[in-house]
């Protein structure tokens, strides 16, 4: 599954990035790897970026970002 | 140690309170510039450890060392280039486990490493525990916990500096790559034959670095390597060797087992405590990034900034007038005396450059506090949140959640400034949005816009100036935003995009001191770079509006008024008592003798004061004193009589000074402009204020105003309106738009060099603006003309063309949302196929 499918509320594990390049490297320089624990906190009021809790700390990130974060519960 | 310089870098993530730490370290002995070449802030302070005299310099905070973003660069760079003796790593002691990640590449650039574990309080109060023996022995580098915030563990901080910089044990911790180490070594083997890049850079850090796919470690690489090809291509062949044996991109994989290594550390050192509270932030969070409240508090706090810094910093500014008064005062004064026509050079430009500077002082009242409201909203963390929720609505224009404070501070309703506002884009990391806001920030309704609009809307709009008045603060953000897109889509196309990946750090609540020192670096910054420039670009404004000046044979024509004034006046001289004692020679001295003494009581309510001031200028000349304060009888009937010549005096100079004002090099660019200008309506007249707008846009005014000849009995509006018979309201309406798309000031156009780091932007940003405003005005002007409309219905026919035009720039996508949609397309036929 991909992170931006997932809705406000859930929490869930994190398996892989498909994104590489200066998109990849900015996500797992902050933090997400395998293994991380991802909680979707809220959308944003106009839907769009979203934030989550991210092994002790919160990140907005956009939808288009999202999906390239592969996750597992 | 001895008595010699040391150099220490300060490194660490974002929002660890590095700054705090800056300022406990150095107290108030810092300096902010700007890298060189490029547009990061470069804070530098210095600090005392016994004799030894330590120069600080605070990197950029990074949450990583690759070279994808500028500050990235910056801070390797330093740490490569200038060699620190020190590096002290800031570290947010309540979430180890991340800031660790920034620890392990440092240690692996090989600088001398502090851990400086920040926050202790707060991890404290959270509950957890750091076991710092352990992590020192884990790491092999020392480990210093501060609370930099009570300003604990500065002399500790200061000790493992000096401990360090007298020896540090070299390299000595590694992290094991597993799988890739063959490839490292490899790649080290090569690297170690060359002699020179062995000296100078880390090696094994090369090595992976240039494994990572790094393109500064590449280009470096071929700087420095004879062989660099040779390198290159057994890296690429590391690269895809790697790939086919783990499958799993380098890149990825390096990353990947650094966090690995983190969360080991952390799991052997930290414990946490059994159940994780909601924090405060969290709580917070729920109503301020709420859906519905969010938009509310959001203009709410946008309301009162405006209120504070714009409606309260304008009556602060007027406060301090007469400060920038008594400034203005002073040289008039000290500058050689005025003539009765023409007054001596150093004079007219010395009073020149002195009142074009004080006219952007004027702002700063409005500057401090604008800063000051900006720091507060940075320190709280509110920022972010802004963007956060702005961001959908901003990204549909090419524009970034983050353009919304440099769009407020430029005006987006009536009466910002564009300087601080292209100042503050600073803050945004996507290239393409940032020079995107860049380019719309000087269309916003700055200050010193809006007297030309109240004299336009009160002559030619005074029936419906508060309809006027709405349309003008409101269409500039129309036009704002599809030019924004428009520029996004095609010159700023190529720009780098970065993505939007930004944290959502905790509230704080920012402190006096930080913020008004944050402010005061700022305003500093602010004063060196504008005021210098304004100095200069006054004296070519001067020249241009002063030369080639009067033929002789005007001159003659003026100096015939003056003397005819003159001799009338001794023709009264010569039937008082006087007779004898006031010579010709004498007028203009006893003129600037009035005029001193008027400037000396300017602004004294003070009876007592006053009465000092009279009995020193009546000890200095009293037959002018008696002239001047109608002592006596005949002091009553010559004063009336050098009023007459006053008179004189102000009309020659009024003529004198528009006529070779319209000579000038700036009046006959304004006659050359005509054909091109008079699509939007505008004669020579009108071309000239606008010209000299450019320097400062309050000079549109006050040029209308000189030109006109405004006497002080009329206001600007009414000799408008009767010097320009054949003006209507649609003239008025062309000019008002065209002062509202007018190119940035010259302030502003340095400051978008400065922030763009180009003068290419900022002579683009000039140009399009000119060309844009020309554009809509006569398309204003000759559209309204031609359609038989009156200005008030062409008002509102454009409105609707604008608003219009915003919502089908909205629809396009922007380039990234082609991509995205190719990709998936893409995957989804992959997914078919197999």
């Amino acid at each position: 599954m991909r992170l931006d499918e997932l809705k406000p509320g859930t929490a869930c594990v994190m398996s892989d990035i498909t994104a590489d390049g200066a998109l990849g490297q900015r996500l797992m320089d902050l933090g997400f790897y395998p293994g991380a624990e991802i909680e979707i906190v809220r959308n944003a009021p106009l839907v769009d970026p979203v934030e989550v809790h991210l092994d002790g700390y919160h990140v907005s990130i956009r939808h288009t970002e999202a999906r390239h974060i592969e996750v597992e519960f | 140690m001895g008595a010699k310089n040391l150099l220490v870098a300060l490194a660490g993530q974002p929002n660890c309170g590095k700054s705090t730490v800056f300022n406990l370290l150095t107290g108030a002995r810092q300096h902010v510039a700007n890298y060189p070449g490029v547009t990061v802030e470069k804070k530098t302070g210095a600090f005392n450890i016994d004799d030894t005299r330590v120069e600080l310099v605070d990197l950029p905070g990074t949450y990583s060392l690759t070279s994808y973003s500028l500050e990235e660069r910056v801070a390797r760079d330093f740490l490569l280039g200038d060699n620190p003796s020190v590096v002290v790593d800031v570290a947010d002691g309540s979430n180890l486990k991340r800031n660790l990640y920034l620890t392990l590449q440092l240690m692996e650039m090989e600088v001398p490493t502090i851990l400086n574990l920040n926050m202790m309080d707060v991890v404290e109060r959270r509950g957890q525990k750091i076991d710092i023996d352990k992590l020192e022995e884990v790491l092999g580098i020392p480990v210093v916990p501060t609370k930099a915030k009570k300003g604990e563990g500065k002399e500790a901080l200061k000790e493992a500096v000096k401990r360090l910089a007298n020896r540090w044990p070299g390299d000595s911790f590694k992290i094991d790559y597993g799988k890739m180490e063959p490839f490292i070594a490899e790649l080290e083997d090569l690297l170690r034959q060359d002699p020179v890049l062995t000296v100078q850079y880390p090696v094994r850090w090369f090595a992976i670095k240039l494994l990572e796919n790094d393109i500064e470690a590449a280009e470096l690489l071929r700087r420095t390597h004879p062989d660099a090809e040779k390198v290159l291509a057994l890296n690429a062949s590391c690269r895809e060797r790697f790939q086919q044996d783990a499958g799993n991109a380098v890149e990825r994989h390096i990353a990947f087992t650094r966090h690995g290594l983190c969360a080991k550390i952390a799991r052997q050192t930290v414990t946490l405590p059994e159940t994780r509270k909601r924090s405060l932030s969290d709580r917070a969070d729920k109503y301020v990034c709420n859906r519905f409240l969010g938009p509310v508090i959001l203009i709410a706090i946008l309301m009162v900034l405006y209120q504070v810094a714009i409606v309260f910093g304008n009556w602060l500014a007027l406060q301090a007038w007469p400060i920038w008064g008594a400034i203005e005062n002073f040289a008039a004064e000290v500058l050689p005396a005025a003539g009765f026509v023409d007054d001596p050079l150093l004079r007219a430009l010395g009073l020149w450059v002195v009142k074009s500077t004080t006219a952007i002082l004027n702002y700063l009242p409005i500057f401090f506090l604008l800063f000051s409201l900006i720091a507060i909203l940075e320190d709280s963390g509110y920022m972010p949140r802004m963007a956060f929720i702005l961001d959908r609505l901003f990204r549909r224009f090419g524009l970034h959640g983050q353009s919304t404070l440099p769009m407020i501070l430029g005006g987006v309703y009536v009466g910002g400034c564009a300087i601080p506002g292209v100042m503050a884009t600073k803050a945004i990391p996507d290239e393409r949005a940032r020079l995107a806001t860049i380019m719309i920030v000087p269309m916003m309704n700055c200050l010193a816009k809006v007297p030309l609009y109240l004299i336009l809307i009160g002559a030619y709009f005074a029936d419906v100036g508060g309809f006027a008045m709405f349309f003008i603060a409101t269409v500039t953000l129309f036009m704002a935003l599809p030019v924004a897109k428009l520029l996004s889509l095609t010159v700023l196309k190529k720009q780098p995009s970065a993505p939007f990946i930004m944290e959502m750090p905790p509230y704080h609540i920012p402190t006096m001191g930080g913020t008004v020192r944050r402010a005061g670096e700022r305003i500093w910054l602010f004063l060196k770079k504008i005021v210098t420039v304004v100095a200069a670009v006054a004296v070519v404004v001067f020249v241009l509006i002063n030369y080639p000046g009067l033929p002789e044979s005007r001159q003659a024509h003026y100096a015939e008024m003056q003397s005819a004034a003159v001799k009338s006046f001794m023709k009264d001289v010569n039937k008082s008592g006087y007779k004898g004692e006031i010579s010709q020679g004498d007028v203009l001295p006893m003129i600037l003798f009035g005029e001193s003494l008027k400037r000396a009581k300017q602004g004294v309510t003070d009876k007592e004061k006053s009465a000092a001031i009279n009995a020193k200028f009546e000890a200095d000349n009293p037959t002018y004193y008696a002239v001047v304060k109608r002592v006596g009888k005949d002091g009553k009937k010559l004063n009336r009589s050098l009023k007459k010549v006053i008179k004189v005096r102000k009309q020659v100079r009024r003529e004198a000074r528009a006529e070779r004002f319209e000579t000038s090099f700036l009046g006959t660019m304004g006659r050359a402009l005509e054909p091109v200008t008079q699509w939007a309506g505008f004669n020579w007249r009108i071309n000239i204020a606008l010209l000299s707008a450019f320097a400062a846009k309050e000079n549109s005014a006050a040029t209308l105003g000189s030109i006109y000849g405004i006497d002080g009995e009329q206001t600007v509006q009414d000799s408008m309106k009767a010097g320009e018979t054949g003006f209507t309201s649609l003239h008025a309406l062309a000019l008002m738009l065209f002062m509202a798309l007018y190119p940035p000031c010259v302030p502003t156009s340095i400051m978008v060099r400065h922030q763009s780091n180009s003068t290419k932007w900022m002579l683009f940003s000039i140009g399009y603006q000119t060309l844009l405003g020309l554009f809509v005005a006569s398309l204003v002007f000759t559209g309204g003309t031609v359609l038989g409309l009156t200005g008030f219905q062409t008002m509102w026919a454009f409105y609707g063309l604008c608003v219009a035009a915003t919502l089908i720039m909205a629809m396009i996508p922007t380039p990234e949302e082609k991509e995205e949609t190719t990709v998936a397309t893409n995957i989804t036929c992959k997914e078919n196929c197999s």
